[in-house]
């Protein structure tokens, strides 16, 4: 960057981007540019994200590894599609007067806000550094949740602020006590924070602080993936803010709190001596799961439903990364991909439902294929995807964890069977109320953007008929790196 | 290290966790704020201590900043907010006074075990108290979010357990600056967001109560 000040690598510019767009964002007034922008700058740290994707510039205070590279591009996709959907719905929000030009100018400004966060959550190398991007994301999401400013989304952005800062203080706790391990054999100062360097020195760290730590750092870090039974904020920040936060919620920052969580496991993983790691994640994704799939059954609120399938998802790839060995973790990320591209879908669909039927009631939601075909079926397709039924994504991945879980612990495997066959049969039950039948209600025609949804939709299917060569042996690379 | 050295740190660190106790029975609203600027005082003089016998001059930073910002200036805020929102009365506790010390004696014993066992060979023995009174203000603080039911006292309670954060935080020696600086200013923009919170809530509910929002969740429609 000395001399060459203009021509960015793509690595500063995924940081770049974001940051100058947020800032450019606040000052325009205008809500039709701002979106447009919004958009263009959010494709334009995508263009760079896969342009990183053959680069591994040498670590200093970011660093790109085959493992988040993985989560960048993932990011940058369904942050870039996300702002194409919110564009179109935020349009109806002003619209029908539930936000004015000035939150819709602060929403903008956040949201690329917590692009930039997430991103730099995800290339840091050094774990204070990623800690204060989790909590610069964690703020500008609560702030947003809030944006609504009725009882239900001051509520819910309460808690979530609540619980959040209670789970980064616990972060910050394991934090603090990693680089207690890290001293003695790197020396005081910046050095015991990087990354790349406690990777390559863990063997002499002290296995009883790492013990220590990786408890604190799992449940504070669980709390923003949203694991049992600290997912209480979840559901309530999905419901009640904008639906483009609900998609960006489930399909990016969950993933970027078990990132974090991931990278600790590595480093807990090279020291022989220290507790392994995996029994308590697979003891959190397993009650995360069925207990999402069984209070499935008693959702009366539609985002809310989702919510509660994103908890049973994250718990289910939890599950997934805790087991270990390289299908099981191949299959969790593909699992933990595809949830971010169906989720995201099925909220893009859900959002513009709400705001055709003026409600987020299921009771009040009948024969969606009928009235609004193009959106119903959307969500039917994201919703057996989202069940993991064959030919889509989610079923091959599924499908992957269960038999390799089979083969090694049957017990935990019919377990986590049954979560998921519980989790099924309320989506179904659901969805053949929502989307079939006799529609009633309020039934206004919606200007409703399809790209973003069905983008998402095909590039899941894609992933069930036919895995591209390039990306298994990707993802196979990775796996072996989560060890 | 000397031994007075060792003793003051000691009795500072330890003093954090006694007034975290204070914190848990106070009653009434103004009286809450006054302990509260009372234990930024003592992290104050806690980090400040540790700025000393470590010579690192850039620890005088934090212990500033908990001097100008928590023991002085949120106190002064809060206090406003609270005479604005007139909720100077008592405050409502979920559990009651006794119990909840009883629990809290526990958790200060839960991290004395926790961390004096875990520290056993590898840290200085100032750090591990350190580490373990820290371990025991965070616990405190989130102990006293879960027994408060009004909004404000949360408040405190949270800034409370940042408190020992920071106490963890200067303990362990050469802990990088970025990342003190950055728990300061995280609690800056914390208490920003909350503020905002607060009169957003006070504009909608007429009340700061929290027990007040969940009767209006999404679902008891």
């Amino acid at each position: 960057m000395s001399s060459h000040a203009l021509s960015l690598e793509p690595l500063q510019a995924i940081l770049v981007i974001p940051c100058l767009s947020a800032l450019l964002l606040a000052l325009l007034p205008g809500y039709w540019i701002a979106a447009r922008l919004n958009v263009a700058a959010s494709l334009a740290t995508f263009l760079c994200a896969v342009n990183l994707l053959g680069q591994r510039p040498t670590p200093g205070l970011l660093f790109v590894d085959d493992l988040n590279v993985v989560f960048v591009v993932l990011a940058t996709f369904v942050g870039f599609t996300t702002s194409a959907f919110s564009a179109s719905y935020i349009a109806h929000e002003l619209e029908s007067g539930r936000l004015t030009a000035r939150y819709l100018r602060f929403y903008h400004a956040m949201y690329q806000t917590l692009m930039f966060a997430m991103n730099l959550a995800l290339v840091a190398n050094n774990i204070g550094l990623m800690w204060v991007a989790i909590e610069l994301a964690t703020l500008t999401t609560v702030a947003m949740v809030g944006i609504y400013r009725t009882h239900e989304a001051l509520e819910a952005a309460w808690k979530y602020f609540i619980l959040g800062s209670v789970g980064i203080a616990l972060a910050l706790f394991g934090t603090i006590l990693v680089y207690m391990a890290a001293r003695p054999v790197l020396g005081e100062g910046q050095d015991a924070m990087v990354w790349t360097a406690l990777i390559e020195k863990s063997a002499g760290f002290s296995p009883e602080l790492l013990n220590v730590a990786f408890i604190f750092l799992m449940l504070g870090y669980g709390t923003k993936v949203g694991l049992a039974p600290l997912h209480a904020w979840l559901p309530d920040a999905h419901a009640e803010g904008p639906t483009p936060i609900s998609a960006v919620l489930s399909g990016l920052l969950l993933n970027v709190a078990l990132y974090a969580v991931l990278r600790f496991k590595m480093l807990l993983a090279t020291v022989p001596t220290a507790i392994a790691p995996g029994p308590l994640m697979v003891t959190m994704g397993l009650a995360s799961v069925l207990f999402a799939a069984f209070m499935l059954y008693r959702r009366r609120d539609i985002k809310r439903m989702f919510a509660y399938s994103s908890i049973e998802h994250m718990g289910i790839v939890t599950f997934a990364f805790g087991m270990g060995g390289a299908l099981a973790n191949f299959a969790g990320l593909l699992h933990m991909t595809m949830h971010s591209l169906t989720k995201s879908a099925i909220f893009f669909a859900v959002g513009h439902i709400a705001q055709g039927k003026g409600t987020q009631r299921l009771a009040e939601i009948r024969g969606l294929t009928e009235s609004h075909p193009v959106l119903g079926w959307g969500l039917v397709l994201g919703v057996i995807a989202i069940g993991g039924l064959p030919p889509l994504g989610m079923f091959m991945s599924e499908f992957l964890i269960v038999s390799s879980t089979f083969a090694r612990a049957p017990l935990l495997a019919i377990v986590l069977v049954l979560g998921l066959l519980v989790a099924l049969g309320a989506l179904m039950l659901r969805l053949s109320e929502v989307a079939f039948g006799t529609p009633d209600g309020k039934v206004a025609p919606v200007r409703a953007s399809y790209v973003p949804l069905y983008t998402h939709l095909a590039l899941v299917l894609m992933a069930g008929v036919y895995l591209p060569a390039p990306l298994v042996v990707w993802f196979q690379s990775v796996a072996r790196l989560l060890g | 290290m000397t031994g007075y050295q060792f003793d003051v740190a000691h009795m500072l660190a330890g003093g954090l966790v006694l007034v975290s106790f204070m914190l848990l029975y106070q009653d009434r609203m103004f009286a809450l704020l006054n302990v509260f600027a009372l234990h930024a005082v003592v992290l104050a003089g806690s980090v400040a201590w540790q700025a000393y016998i470590q010579a690192a001059v850039h620890l005088y930073v934090p212990a500033a900043i908990a001097l100008a910002l928590k023991a002085i200036i949120i106190p002064v805020a809060l206090r406003h907010v609270v005479i604005q929102l007139g909720i100077h009365r008592s405050i409502e506790t979920v559990v009651g006074v006794g119990p909840t010390m009883l629990v809290g004696m526990g958790l200060v014993g839960l991290s004395m075990v926790v961390m004096l066992k875990a520290t056993g060979s590898s840290v200085d023995p100032l750090a591990r108290e350190d580490l373990a009174f820290a371990l025991s203000v965070v616990l405190l603080g989130l102990l006293m979010m879960v027994v408060r039911r009004n909004a404000v006292s949360q408040i405190v309670g949270f800034m409370s357990m940042e408190n020992g954060l920071i106490l963890a935080a200067t303990g362990a020696k050469g802990m990088p600056l970025v990342v003190e600086i950055s728990i300061a200013f995280s609690v800056l923009v914390a208490f920003i967001v909350i503020g905002v919170f607060l009169f957003r809530i006070r504009e909608r509910f007429d009340s700061v109560d929290v027990q007040a929002l969940d009767s209006f969740r999404g679902e008891r429609r």
